[in-house]
């Protein structure tokens, strides 16, 4: 290898695309942690939820023309399939031992790929990035896709609306009781049903979201899903599954990690990742942030 | 099994009957002469399925005229497809199985290259033969080599000495971006050896990992060694995802892109902004009808055969796979492996791209190389216009790495 070539532009460079890479995998594992921070289930479809995220997006694309229209009807119409799902296939669970959803969930991730090879076939579908956000910035260290930087932009948006629907309001509260404990919730008049319901839906709507934003950067193809559902797994762990604090400080740093892993050593950018989340389990087996024995 | 309701003896009655019953469908009507099977393994579902299932669609094209035409004196053929999975250990207990179960006579197809050696490794140890259809130099050298194996798809060194000819400059600097697995090395192998030819400079070379969906972490590095030319070497929807991203960072302004293999799914799948100006390789494109008449006897067939498409690629290579096979299958009259291993050796045929003939030596197929770039979408005259024919390297056997080189003794 060429160390002479490793300046400080290319190493701050890589730092940058190290944390623009972390806010994709920030957004792939917010909707896993919600989920399952909230209603305790592991969700396996969470890959091919981002996956349908991104087909919603193109077929919203190609009727309105618009990729605003993408970015928000996208979410919202697989944000539904998830209320229906919930309803109807989660809930009759209840009370059961959590592998049973576990494995519908696993079922449900095959079901979702084999019905978007029959609707679009199984062959890739381009996805143009917006005119408005193609080009490169350049950050004074190098150049940057602009689309990379408003993915930034969505997914700190997203973070800051999140915190202050938890923290800051009444349904916030109720949310946070919930995960605690929803028998007290239960017993003080709380429809927990309800507020699971809408919970599922928000997990899944965000795992479309990732879908969209990803969809301009990568091919849109029936098995997109596969390599996100093991990174998306791969930041909650690390985080500590649950915690939302801790899905976007792993998001962060696995993305830091995979990105200088591929200015040293590139053939290890995929390996980099696990092997980070192994050390940190090592540590800390709850995860960065999560409390101990906290788990299925 | 707790219930009690499906008992043992039942069990055993109701496999007995199924046994029965596959006996019937077995069982062959006196007179009627045997259909030709050819067991078609190759990775329909995955990454390459698009490639995959191209081959498959051109292949049955194939059987379909042969079958047309009369077959071998009212034999007719038919085409046994199997999902490799894109995995060699599947791929070979498939194999083993359309050889075993199926009784196939002959085997074409596989489109990875370590699935490829892998299906070999069954054919050779059974005496069947078979033709590959994926990329690979490893499948020509004496280790790998037998009688029975023989090879349709261009292979690395006849790619990478194509692009780099028409590319390549003395003096100029390319950065190589290199998938981290056999399809990948052989690339790299064969341009490296290309530019020492020539003169062209290493700027730098990056191996990601095979299947990586984000390139961006590497685009830094590569951008920082000012390449003339980025080399991309890998496959699939790596090879989508990777000039899609390359032109995302704007390398496209500072440096040429160029790939071993210009892929028609793949810039398809990608969109024709991504891969405007790319230049690659191609063993085929389906434009060569506008110069070369069994290219377009070729096209018009497939545009009969399924709703006005045109082939691809991948799938001209199942196509002259297995139109020279039954060509061959014609030429000795007859099954036998070693006849049609005879037959095939001396063929001589032209059925999609202008002349072709296997080697001697190695049973590598003789042919053109094309050259091609991804035109602009303002260029494009319809969808399926994609490219631009740069130049059409003809077949020759000066083109191919020598016998002595792959190790087969004369």
């Amino acid at each position: 290898m060429d160390w002479g070539s490793l300046d400080l532009e290319l190493i701050a460079m890589q730092l940058f695309s190290g944390v623009a890479l972390g806010a994709v995998f920030v957004m792939l594992a917010l909707g896993l942690s919600i989920i399952f921070g909230m209603l305790g289930i592991v969700n396996f479809a969470h890959g091919n939820v981002f996956m349908v995220g991104a087909y919603a997006g193109v077929f919203v694309m190609e009727r309105t023309g618009s990729f605003w229209a993408a970015l928000l009807l996208g979410p919202l119409l697989v944000g539904a399939l998830g209320l229906l799902v919930e309803r109807f296939l989660i809930r009759p669970l209840a009370g059961r031992p959590p592998d049973d959803a576990l494995l519908l969930t696993f079922g449900l991730g095959y079901v979702l790929v084999e019905g978007v090879r029959i609707l679009f076939g199984s062959d890739g579908l381009p996805f143009a990035t917006p005119e408005e956000l193609s080009g490169v910035a350049d950050l004074g260290v190098g150049f940057f896709p602009i689309y990379r930087i408003f993915v930034i932009g969505v997914v700190a948006l997203v973070l800051v609306t999140l915190w202050v629907g938890l923290e800051r309001t009444k349904l916030g509260l109720i949310v946070r009781a919930g995960a605690r404990d929803p028998e007290i919730l239960r017993v003080l008049g709380v429809d927990i049903e309800h507020l699971w319901l809408w919970v599922f839906g928000l997990g899944i709507a965000l795992a479309a979201l990732g879908g969209v934003l990803a969809a301009p950067m990568r091919s849109v193809n029936p098995e997109m899903g596969n390599v996100v559902l093991g990174e998306a797994f791969a930041v909650t762990v690390i985080g500590g599954m649950g915690s939302l604090l801790g899905s976007v400080v792993a998001g962060l740093l696995v993305g830091i990690v995979v990105s200088m892993t591929a200015l040293l050593a590139p053939e290890m950018a995929s390996i980099a990742m696990f092997a980070f989340m192994a050390l940190v389990l090592l540590i800390r087996p709850q995860g960065l942030f999560g409390k101990p024995g906290f788990g299925v | 099994m707790g219930q009690g309701t499906l008992s043992r003896r039942t069990l055993v009655a109701g496999m007995a009957v199924a046994g029965a019953l596959g006996g019937i469908g077995r069982a062959r009507p006196a007179g009627a002469a045997e259909t030709i099977r050819i067991g078609f393994p190759t990775p329909v579902t995955g990454p390459f399925g698009a490639e995959a299932k191209d081959q498959v669609r051109s292949a049955e094209l194939a059987i379909k005229q042969f079958n047309d035409a009369g077959g071998l004196d009212g034999r007719i053929a038919e085409l046994l497809v199997r999902d490799d999975k894109l995995n060699p250990g599947e791929a070979a207990t498939r194999t083993l199985e359309l050889i075993e179960k199926d009784r196939a006579h002959f085997i074409v197809g596989a489109l990875s290259s370590a699935v490829q050696l892998s299906v070999n490794e069954i054919t050779r140890s059974r005496k069947v033969l078979y033709v590959s259809i994926s990329q690979s130099d490893t499948i020509n050298e004496a280790k790998d080599f037998s009688r029975t194996t023989f090879h349709e798809a261009l292979n690395p060194h006849m790619t990478t000495a194509a692009v780099a000819k028409h590319t390549f400059k003395k003096g100029v600097k390319v950065a190589y971006l290199v998938a981290d697995y056999a399809y990948g090395h052989e690339m790299l192998r064969g341009f490296k050896r290309a530019a020492a030819a020539i003169g062209a400079e290493t700027a730098g070379e990056i191996l990601h990992p095979f299947g990586a969906a984000d390139y961006s972490t590497f685009m830094p590095r590569l951008r920082s060694m000012r390449p003339d030319i980025l080399c991309i070497c890998n496959f699939g929807r790596d090879q989508a995802n990777s000039i899609k991203q390359a032109n995302d960072f704007g390398l496209k302004k500072v440096a040429r892109i160029v790939v071993p293999v210009l892929l028609h799914n793949q810039r398809l799948a990608a969109g024709p902004d991504a891969f405007e100006g790319v230049v690659g390789a191609s063993n085929y494109y389906w434009r060569l009808e506008d110069t070369v008449p069994s290219a377009k006897a070729f096209n018009d067939a497939f545009r009969a055969a399924y709703g006005g498409a045109v082939p691809t690629d991948y799938g001209a290579y199942g196509y002259a796979a297995v139109r020279s096979l039954l060509m061959a299958l014609k030429a000795a009259g007859s099954t036998d492996t070693g006849k049609v291993v005879d037959a095939l050796e001396t063929l001589k045929y032209d059925v999609a791209k202008g002349p072709e003939h296997y080697r001697a030596c190695d049973h590598q197929a003789v042919q053109s190389v094309l050259v091609i770039e991804a035109k602009r979408k303002s260029e494009m005259a319809s969808e399926a216009d994609l490219f631009k024919i740069l130049e059409v390297e003809p077949g020759s056997e000066a083109a191919l790495r020598s016998c002595d080189e792959l190790g087969h003794r004369a």
